[in-house]
C-alpha cells in the first residue's frame, strides 16, 4: 500500500477485465453459402473453391485440379465444350463481367494432362460389381467415381472407342481428340475396366452372366429424329449426327454444291461448321482429303441454316452461333422446309403467334439447294429395356427417381436417356450422383440429397473492396483459316490469363482471407491465427456486436444471429 | 517535399490498385480479386498489407473499453496509433484530451492503452504533447515520437488556442484529431465541427431551420493548413491504406503536423453501428468530406471519389438529418448541402482531373477567411 503514490487507492488494471461481451444481443458467425455459380453447375462442381485455390497460382494450380476432378474428371474436355451455366449465374456480371470460369477450367485441364497429374487412388476394394452400360461423359463420370470408391466397375461401348457424343457427336475443331483421350485413359488408368465394340442387349442376362450388383445404364440419345419432307427421295438428304459420327471414323460424308441444314439446336450448328470445312479442298486433312477434292471439285460456298423461329428462340448456344457466323454461315430464320426436289428447297415463311410458336403464312419462296442435312433432334435406343417392364418409359425416356434409380431396383440411368437437359455438364453430374446413390444401395444406406447452403446472392456482396477488372478474352482461330481445317477454333487462356481470370473471383458467400474482419472490429474481438488463409474466430469475450464485421465483409461470410436469452 | 499537384501521386492512385486501369500484363501480375481495398489478403506481398492485417500489430487501445458499439472514434484511434507505433518501431508517447476517447479508455484504475499515455485536460492536450516532446529532447531521447490527440471537441474548439500554440511554434508532435462532429461524451452537444442543419443537443430540429446553422463553424484542417505547418492531411475511418499512409508519411516529418479523420459515431449520429464504416466512405463519396494532403501549406493530393453519390444517400442513414426526410422532407436543405458537396468537389479536384480554379478559389477563400465546414 504505502508504494502507491499520494491519493491512489487501486494497483493499475486493465480493461481486458472487462468483458463487453454481455452486451451483445446478437453475435456473428462465419458462415459458408452456396455461391451462384456452384448453383448453376450441372455437374455438382465447387467451382468457387477451386477457384480460391488456383487464385495462389503455382502450386495452386494442383490443388485446385484436385478439388474439381473430386467431381468431374473431364476439365480439360468440360473447358471446352460446357455451355458454362456457372458464368450465367456469376454475381461479378453485375459489377463489371462474369468470371471467365470454363477458361479457366480449361487452363486447369490442359495444365494436368501436360504435367501428367494422376486421378486419386481408389479405396480398397470392396468386392461389389457395377455394369456401366455406354462410355459417355455420364457413363465415364459414374464409372470414376464408382472405381474410387472401391467398386468393380465395367464398361461397355458399343462403338469402336470410347466417348460417347464427346467423340462423335462434338467435332474436333471444338474438342481436339487428344484431349479427349488423355482424360479418358485417366480415368480408366484408376481401375475402370472398358469393353468396346460390344453391344448390350439383354440387360438382365449381362447382369447375371458377369455377376453385377448393380448397373448404371447412359447409353444416350442418337438416333436422329425425321421430319416428312414431301420430295425428300428426289434429294440427297443425309441425318446432320450420322455426318458427325462418320466424319470421326473418317468417312468424307458426300455433298453437293449447296448445303441447308435444318434445325436450330447446337448439332444443327455443328452439321453445318463441318460442311463448311469439308467444302473447302483441305477439307478433313490429309492426303487423303486431297485426291477426294480432285476427283470433286467443290465451290466454297457456305452452308444455309433454316430454322423455323427466330435467332432469340434458337436452341443453339450464342457462342457457337457467333462462331458460325464468323466462319460464314447464313441464316434463314423463320423458315421451314416444305419440300425438296434435288436441285431446289421450297421454303415456307412462319411467323411466330402470341406464344412465341411458329405459324405458317402460306408465303414460299425457293432457295438453291441439292444436299439437306437434319438436325432436328436426337432420341434414345431403348431396346435393352425392353425386356424389364418395371423401367417406365415415357416420351422416349427412361424415368427415374431422384436417386437415378429407375423402377427396377439396381438399374440406374442418366445422361441423355432420362429426362433433362442434354449436354456434357448435365450427363456429368448424373452419373456422379448416381454413383453416390449407387454406392448407397450397394452398402444400403439412404443416401439423402447434397446439402445445399443458402445461396449468396449479390445483394450480400459488398462491391466496394471489388476494383474493376474486365475479364480476359479466349483468343480464336482467325475465321478465314477455320474455313479450311478442323483445328481448334477456340485457344487456352495462358498462365497469366487464368491467374488474373481466377482473381477475379468474389469468392461469393466463402471467406477468401482478406482480413477485413480482423481490421474494421473497433473492440479487437476478431482473433486472426498467424496463418495466411486459416479460418478467423470471434472473441466472444469482448464482442459487443456492433455487425461491422458483417457489413464489411466483402463476400457475405458472416452472418449476425440473435443471441439466446 | 512539396510539389505540385499534378505531378504528385494522388492518393486515390495509390490506394486503388494497377487493376482499375489496365492490369493485365504477364510481367506485372497485380490484379487481385479486392485489390488493395481490403484490410489485407492472403495473396498480397507483405508491403501491400495493412498495419491492422498483422496478427501481430500493436493493438495501441485493446479490448474492454467502454466505447459503444460500432465505434468510429476506437476504431480511428487503433488504425493511426498503430501505424504510428509501426513507422516509430513502438517507440510512442500520446497525450489524449478529454473526451469520449479518453472516458470509455480509462475508467479508473483501468486502461485499454498499450502505449505510454498522459490524460489531460479538455483544453491542454497540444500543450500536454508540446511538454512532452521538450523533456525528450531535453533528454537527447531522439527515437521516441510524440503524438497528441482528441476528438473535435478538443480540438477544434476548446482546445484550439494550445493546438495554434503548438502549430506556431513548431513542436515537434503528430496532433489527430478523431473528428466526430459533436460533442458526444457529454450528450451530444453542438462543437465547430457539426455540419450544417444536423440535429444535436442544442441544435435542435425545430423552426424554420432546423438543426445547426448554415455558414457556422470552422474547418480545422485548412486552418491548420494556413499555419504553413510541414505535413497536414485528413482521413477517413472507411479508407485504411489511405490512413495508414498518412500516418506513417507525417511520421517521416519533424515539426508539428496535423491529421483530421472523420469517425462516425452511431450514438450521436442515429445510424446502425454496423454501418459505421459505410457512413464514413459515403461522407467521402459524396464530396461532403474531402479527402486531401497537405504539404508546407499547399495541397499536394486529393484522395478522388471513387463512385459518387448524392449527398442523400449519406444523410439517410442518420437519425441526426431524419428531419430533412421527415413528411414532404426539405429538399431546399438537401439542395444547399448537395451545392456544399459540389463545392468541395469542385476546389478540390475530387472527381479526378485537376481542377485548378478549384485551388485557385481555395487559395482565395484561406486569404479572405471564408473556408467553412
Amino acid at each position: 500500500m504505502s508504494e502507491r503514490p499520494f491519493a491512489i487507492t487501486l494497483d493499475v488494471g486493465s480493461s481486458l477485465a472487462n468483458r463487453t461481451g454481455d452486451w451483445r444481443t446478437e453475435r456473428p458467425v462465419y458462415v459458408r453459402k452456396l455461391p451462384p455459380c456452384n448453383h448453376g453447375c450441372p455437374a455438382g462442381e465447387d467451382i468457387q473453391g477451386w477457384l480460391y485455390e488456383a487464385e495462389s497460382g503455382g502450386a495452386g494450380y494442383e490443388r485446385a485440379w484436385r478439388l474439381l476432378v473430386q467431381s468431374n474428371p473431364f476439365p480439360a474436355v468440360m473447358g471446352r465444350v460446357c455451355y458454362h451455366p456457372c458464368e450465367s449465374a456469376c454475381n461479378r456480371a453485375q459489377l463489371d463481367e462474369a468470371v471467365g470460369i470454363n477458361a479457366v477450367e480449361r487452363f486447369l485441364g490442359d495444365e494436368a494432362i501436360a504435367k501428367g497429374w494422376r486421378l486419386p487412388e481408389p479405396h480398397a476394394p470392396t468386392g461389389r460389381r457395377v455394369l456401366v452400360v455406354g462410355s459417355g461423359p455420364s457413363g465415364l463420370s459414374a464409372a470414376y467415381q464408382l472405381a474410387l470408391r472401391g467398386h468393380h466397375v465395367t464398361v461397355r461401348e458399343q462403338a469402336d472407342r470410347p466417348g460417347g457424343m464427346m467423340r462423335y457427336g462434338i467435332p474436333a475443331y471444338r474438342l481436339p481428340r487428344e484431349v479427349l483421350d488423355a482424360e479418358i485413359g485417366r480415368i480408366l488408368a484408376v481401375g475402370v475396366q472398358l469393353e468396346c465394340a460390344v453391344r448390350v442387349t439383354d440387360l438382365r442376362e449381362a447382369m447375371r452372366a458377369g455377376a453385377y450388383d448393380a448397373v448404371f445404364l447412359a447409353v444416350g440419345a442418337h438416333v436422329a429424329r425425321h421430319a416428312e419432307i414431301p420430295g425428300g427421295t428426289a434429294a440427297h438428304v443425309i441425318e446432320a449426327i450420322a455426318m458427325l459420327e462418320g466424319l470421326e471414323r473418317g468417312e468424307r460424308p458426300q455433298l453437293g454444291r449447296r448445303v441447308v441444314v435444318y434445325g436450330g439446336g447446337n448439332t444443327a450448328l455443328d452439321a453445318a461448321r463441318s460442311a463448311a470445312r469439308l467444302a473447302s479442298p483441305a477439307g478433313v486433312g490429309g492426303a487423303g482429303a486431297q485426291e477426294a477434292a480432285g476427283e470433286q471439285p467443290f465451290s466454297p460456298t457456305e452452308p444455309t441454316i433454316i430454322y423455323r423461329r427466330t435467332r432469340e428462340r434458337m436452341p443453339a448456344q450464342p457462342e457457337e452461333l457467333e462462331q458460325a457466323e464468323e466462319e460464314g454461315i447464313s441464316f434463314r430464320w423463320l423458315s421451314t422446309i416444305a419440300a425438296v426436289d434435288g436441285e431446289h428447297v421450297r421454303i415456307e415463311r412462319m411467323r411466330l403467334d402470341e406464344q412465341g410458336l411458329p405459324q405458317p403464312t402460306g408465303e414460299y419462296e425457293e432457295l438453291d439447294a441439292d444436299t439437306i442435312i437434319l438436325a432436328l433432334g436426337q432420341s434414345a435406343d431403348l431396346r435393352l429395356l425392353a425386356a424389364i417392364p418395371e423401367v417406365e418409359v415415357t416420351d422416349g425416356v427412361a424415368q427415374v427417381d431422384e436417386r437415378m434409380m429407375t423402377g427396377a431396383a439396381g438399374i440406374f440411368a442418366g445422361g441423355d436417356m432420362v429426362p433433362a437437359e442434354r449436354n456434357v455438364a448435365v450427363a456429368i453430374g448424373h452419373g456422379a450422383r448416381a454413383a453416390r446413390c449407387i454406392d448407397g444401395f450397394l452398402s444400403d444406406v439412404a443416401v439423402g440429397p447434397e446439402p445445399m447452403g443458402e445461396l449468396a446472392g449479390f445483394e450480400q456482396i459488398n462491391p466496394w473492396y471489388y476494383s474493376d477488372a474486365p475479364r480476359a478474352v479466349r483468343a480464336e482461330l482467325a475465321g478465314i483459316r477455320r474455313q479450311s481445317t478442323f483445328a481448334e477454333v477456340v485457344k487456352g487462356y495462358n498462365e497469366s490469363d487464368a491467374l488474373y481470370e481466377a482473381r477475379r473471383c468474389l469468392s461469393c458467400g466463402n471467406c477468401f482471407s482478406c482480413d477485413n474482419c480482423f481490421g474494421v472490429c473497433p473492440d479487437n474481438a476478431v482473433l486472426k491465427p498467424g496463418d495466411d488463409g486459416a479460418p478467423y474466430a470471434f472473441d466472444l469475450d469482448y464482442c459487443k456486436g456492433c455487425g461491422l464485421c458483417v457489413t464489411e465483409c466483402p463476400c457475405g461470410a458472416i452472418e449476425m444471429v440473435p443471441e439466446e436469452v | 517535399m512539396s510539389g505540385a499537384p499534378d505531378d504528385q501521386v494522388p492518393i486515390a492512385g495509390r490506394d486503388g490498385p494497377s487493376a482499375e486501369g489496365t492490369p493485365r500484363g504477364a510481367a506485372d501480375l497485380r490484379f487481385y480479386q479486392t485489390g488493395t481495398f481490403a484490410v489485407g489478403g492472403r495473396l498480397l506481398e507483405q508491403s501491400e498489407r495493412t498495419v491492422q492485417s498483422d496478427a501481430e500489430r500493436g493493438n495501441a487501445i485493446t479490448k474492454g473499453h467502454r466505447a459503444c458499439q460500432g465505434c468510429g472514434e476506437a476504431l480511428g484511434a487503433r488504425y493511426a496509433l498503430d501505424a504510428a507505433l509501426h513507422a516509430a518501431g513502438g517507440r510512442v508517447i500520446a497525450a489524449n484530451a478529454t473526451g469520449c476517447l479518453e472516458v470509455f479508455s480509462t475508467p479508473y484504475p483501468e486502461s485499454s492503452w498499450r502505449l505510454p499515455w498522459i490524460h489531460s485536460l479538455f483544453a491542454n492536450a497540444p500543450a500536454v504533447a508540446t511538454g512532452v516532446a521538450a523533456a525528450l529532447r531535453a533528454k537527447g531521447r531522439t527515437d521516441v515520437r510524440v503524438v497528441g490527440q482528441g476528438g473535435d471537441g478538443g480540438t477544434v474548439d476548446i482546445g484550439f488556442a494550445c493546438l495554434s500554440g503548438m502549430f506556431e511554434r513548431g513542436d515537434d508532435v503528430l496532433y489527430i484529431c478523431y473528428d466526430n462532429q459533436g460533442y458526444m461524451n457529454t450528450g451530444v452537444q453542438r462543437s465547430a465541427a457539426t455540419p450544417p442543419a444536423a440535429r444535436t443537443a442544442t441544435t435542435e430540429a425545430l423552426g424554420r431551420h432546423p438543426g445547426n446553422d448554415f455558414g457556422q463553424g470552422k474547418n480545422a484542417p485548412l486552418i491548420a493548413m494556413a499555419h504553413e505547418i510541414p505535413y497536414v492531411a485528413t482521413a477517413t475511418v472507411a479508407e485504411l491504406h489511405d490512413l495508414e499512409a498518412k500516418v506513417t508519411r507525417a511520421m517521416d516529418f519533424h515539426g508539428p503536423r496535423y491529421i483530421h479523420v472523420l469517425v462516425p459515431c452511431p450514438l450521436g449520429w442515429g445510424s446502425r453501428t454496423a454501418e459505421t464504416v459505410l457512413i464514413a466512405r459515403l461522407a467521402k463519396e459524396s464530396g461532403l468530406f474531402p479527402v486531401f494532403e497537405a504539404v508546407d501549406g499547399r495541397i499536394t493530393a486529393v484522395s478522388r471519389i471513387r463512385r459518387q453519390v448524392p449527398v442523400e444517400q449519406y444523410l439517410r442513414r442518420q437519425k441526426r438529418f431524419a428531419h430533412l426526410f421527415d413528411g414532404d422532407g426539405r429538399p431546399d436543405v438537401l439542395e444547399r448541402l448537395q451545392a456544399h458537396a459540389e463545392r468541395n468537389i469542385a476546389r478540390f479536384g475530387l472527381l479526378g482531373e485537376a481542377d485548378r480554379a478549384g485551388e485557385i478559389e481555395l487559395l482565395d477563400a484561406l486569404a479572405t477567411g471564408e473556408a467553412g465546414p
